[in-house]
């Protein structure tokens, strides 16, 4: 079917309605999600976790390239399960976001903010022509001074929502089931660290080395460290653990 | 930004920060309006003073308005000082090669989770911040209102002796002034409340 003149097959909307109602192009790139690796994020009550699998599909794959956790900005990070190249492009479209909301206020922006910024491009992907939805869910892990620490996921279909813990990708039901009967509110960084661990070697195919599994973290800045030196610049709150602070977590 | 005159100060005390501006609204030599207030509140903790042209003054309260609304409605929360002065910043710097010509000066008390912390700032027409811990002015009568700030202000000040201070300041300032004056109208913003206050002062 092709319409005459501009954009001819490709110039409607890929994402159109069903019978019963669905947008039968999120359902598929929700496969796509539910075909990736493994993915959890934990909130803690002084900070969150999040970690993934890195398979590497060959072992000549030089897999200290591969970044599965990335920053956005000193307070956020994401990670994904799903289609790699189009994380990649979200996170360049949510890097660029944190720096303009940064241009305007001087200061970086909540994390419900940048989520939902980020689940607008993914929503616009949904409702415009020749375009695809993006085939990743994010986990998005972010410590603001409004809310605190906070970790939402987003999908395919531009819905986000907060979780105090949860997986997406392959082994997720397994994932979520396990972090059910572990989670409490209570619960420390430091046993959230433990927590994702244990949960992600549930499901994983393989060694689980320091150099297989990526892991970010969240902390909760003191007083002191909240206060920014003029023309300096604020400290992060969100990093990546080094391969090093992994094999220690992991010899534990 | 002599044509419709008018000036503006803002003044940090102990837990409360102050913003005067006085009421003139002239065409030049002609005064035409005698309660044309330049200060705006932001938020129950934040007040803009916007002397200079009066056609700006008016279409930027509207435009951070709109901003702020934006803001408070997205983000959930209120917008803090710090942040806002951040905004007309980046507001003004937009326009860099046809500006608008006024030079805010920007008053409030961080959130109460915060300390209560007093704040003001200013800036220039295109945008320039200046964060002093003492006072800022601005308007045709800005080099007295410099003269009589630095002579009068002292640190904490509390809401009272705040109020009469910036008082004194901005009265005296104006009455050297050919395009400011005319009435006066002060806000002393603490952790509680707002206080604003209308000065009489000479009506030339």
């Amino acid at each position: 079917m092709s319409a005459a003149g501009g954009g001819g097959a490709y110039s409607f909307s890929l994402t159109t309605f069903s019978p019963s109602g669905k947008l039968v192009q999120i359902e598929h790139a929700l496969a796509a999600v539910n075909q990736g690796t493994t993915s959890l994020g934990i909130k803690a009550t002084n900070g969150i976790v999040i970690a993934t699998e890195k398979k590497s599909s060959s072992i000549l794959i030089d897999d200290s390239m591969i970044e599965k956790v990335s920053i956005i900005c000193p307070s956020i990070g994401f990670v994904y399960s799903g289609m790699g190249p189009d994380f990649r492009v979200l996170v360049s479209k949510a890097r660029k976001s944190a720096q303009a909301y940064w241009k305007i206020y001087g200061e970086y922006p909540p994390t419900r903010v940048l989520t939902q910024e980020v689940a607008t491009i993914m929503q616009e992907a949904t409702q415009s022509g020749g375009v695809r939805p993006f085939g990743v869910s994010l986990l998005v892990a972010g410590w603001d001074s409004d809310r605190g620490p906070s970790l939402y996921q987003v999908d395919p279909s531009g819905s986000y929502w907060a979780w105090k813990a949860s997986a997406i990708g392959k082994n997720m039901v397994n994932a979520k089931t396990f972090l059910e009967k572990r989670y409490n509110d209570d619960i420390s960084l430091e046993d959230a660290i433990h927590t994702a661990l244990l949960t992600l070697k549930e499901g994983f195919e393989g060694q689980m080395t320091e150099k297989t599994i990526e892991i970010g973290v969240v902390t909760v800045p003191t007083s002191e460290e909240r206060v920014v030196p003029v023309g300096g610049r604020v400290k992060p709150t969100f990093r990546k653990l080094s391969e090093e602070e992994v094999r220690d977590y992991l010899a534990l | 930004m002599e044509l419709n005159g008018g000036s503006v100060v803002a003044m940090v005390g102990k837990n409360c920060v102050a913003i005067a501006s006085d009421l003139r609204l002239g065409n030049q030599a002609l005064t035409i309006a005698t309660n044309f207030e330049k200060t705006f509140p932001i938020t129950d903790r934040i007040i803009i003073g916007l002397p200079g042209l009066a056609t700006d003054v008016i279409t930027l309260k509207e435009r951070f308005r709109y901003r702020v609304n934006m803001y408070t409605i997205k983000e959930g929360r209120e917008i803090e000082p710090e942040t806002f002065a951040h905004l007309v910043s980046s507001t003004l710097y937009e326009r860099r090669f046809g500006p608008f010509f006024v030079e805010p000066v920007i008053a409030g008390l961080t959130k109460p989770s915060e300390g209560s912390v007093p704040f003001i700032a200013g800036t220039d027409l295109i945008g320039c911040l200046t964060l002093p811990k003492d006072f800022v002015v601005s308007g045709t009568a800005s080099d007295k209102l410099f003269g009589m700030a630095e002579s009068l202000w002292e640190p904490d000040l509390g809401p009272e002796e705040l109020f009469e201070t910036i008082s004194q300041t901005l009265m005296n300032a104006v009455d050297r002034d050919a395009f400011s004056g005319w009435g006066a109208v002060v806000h002393v913003i603490t952790p509680d409340k707002v206080i604003t206050r209308t000065l009489k002062g000479r009506m030339d």
